[in-house]
């Protein structure tokens, strides 16, 4: 089964961002597609590299990032969401004049088409939030 | 044509489970997960209203949240399943749609 994931809450601040995450794990664990992880509104800040958590705490965002790597998947960052919060690639940094990006490689920057082509395309859509 | 409903706040909190169990039909499934686990437990003040819903719906609560606030499973009220995130992907999967309650 195609599942699409919308995650709506930064990491370290609400439980959302950890059961998405432990959703998706497994999902995919069980054999179904993801088609895509869609990062909106406070969800955006899963995505920032320069996060530094303590040693003994889990990091949300490098773990979105195996995940990501190990299962190819599409984890994309609402760019308006992301504007707000200071979540930056490289486009988005030129386009802004802005002096550095922050963003994981592993995810990318794009719209709200983005969310609504995934709940299209899935055969589920899974909301995590406050 | 089922629904899974998600209710992730704790029912002494917020008003998403009583929402929630007024606009489920009947054959529908509820997971409680994050501060929702709270609903699944007995001797509560919203026990009575869980367990009226349960002769229309099924009610599920995701176990490592019980197990991450200190709740036993013994304290969940019967007829109530508690199931892992595996448990919580076939609920999705079983059901046309999942709704969140946030």
């Amino acid at each position: 089964m195609k599942f699409a994931i919308q995650v709506n809450e930064g990491p370290y601040q609400h439980q959302a961002a950890d059961s998405a995450y432990f959703f998706a794990k497994a999902a995919l664990e069980k054999g179904h597609e993801i088609f895509r992880i869609f990062f909106y509104h406070d969800g955006v800040n899963n995505a920032t590299r320069l996060t530094t958590p303590p040693q003994d705490d889990r990091n949300v965002v490098e773990r979105w990032a195996e995940l990501g790597g190990h299962y190819d998947l599409d984890m994309v960052v609402c760019v308006a969401a992301a504007q707000r919060r200071g979540v930056v690639d490289e486009g988005e940094a030129q386009r802004n004049g802005k002096d550095a990006t922050n963003i994981h490689p592993r995810f990318r920057i794009s719209g709200l088409g983005q969310l609504v082509e995934a709940a299209i395309q899935s055969d589920r859509l899974v909301v995590f939030g406050d | 044509m089922s629904t899974l409903h998600t209710v992730n706040k704790s029912p002494f909190e917020k008003t998403s489970l009583a929402a929630c169990l007024e606009h489920v039909s009947a054959g529908a499934a509820v997971l409680l997960l994050e501060d929702g686990v709270y609903a699944a437990l007995t001797r509560t003040s919203v026990e009575g209203q869980v367990k009226s819903a349960l002769d229309n719906v099924k009610v599920y609560a995701l176990g490592p949240d019980l197990q991450a606030r200190g709740l036993l499973e013994e304290r969940v009220i019967p007829g109530i399943s508690v199931v892992d995130y595996a448990g919580f992907v076939d609920l999705a999967a079983e059901h046309d749609k999942v709704q969140a309650w946030l």
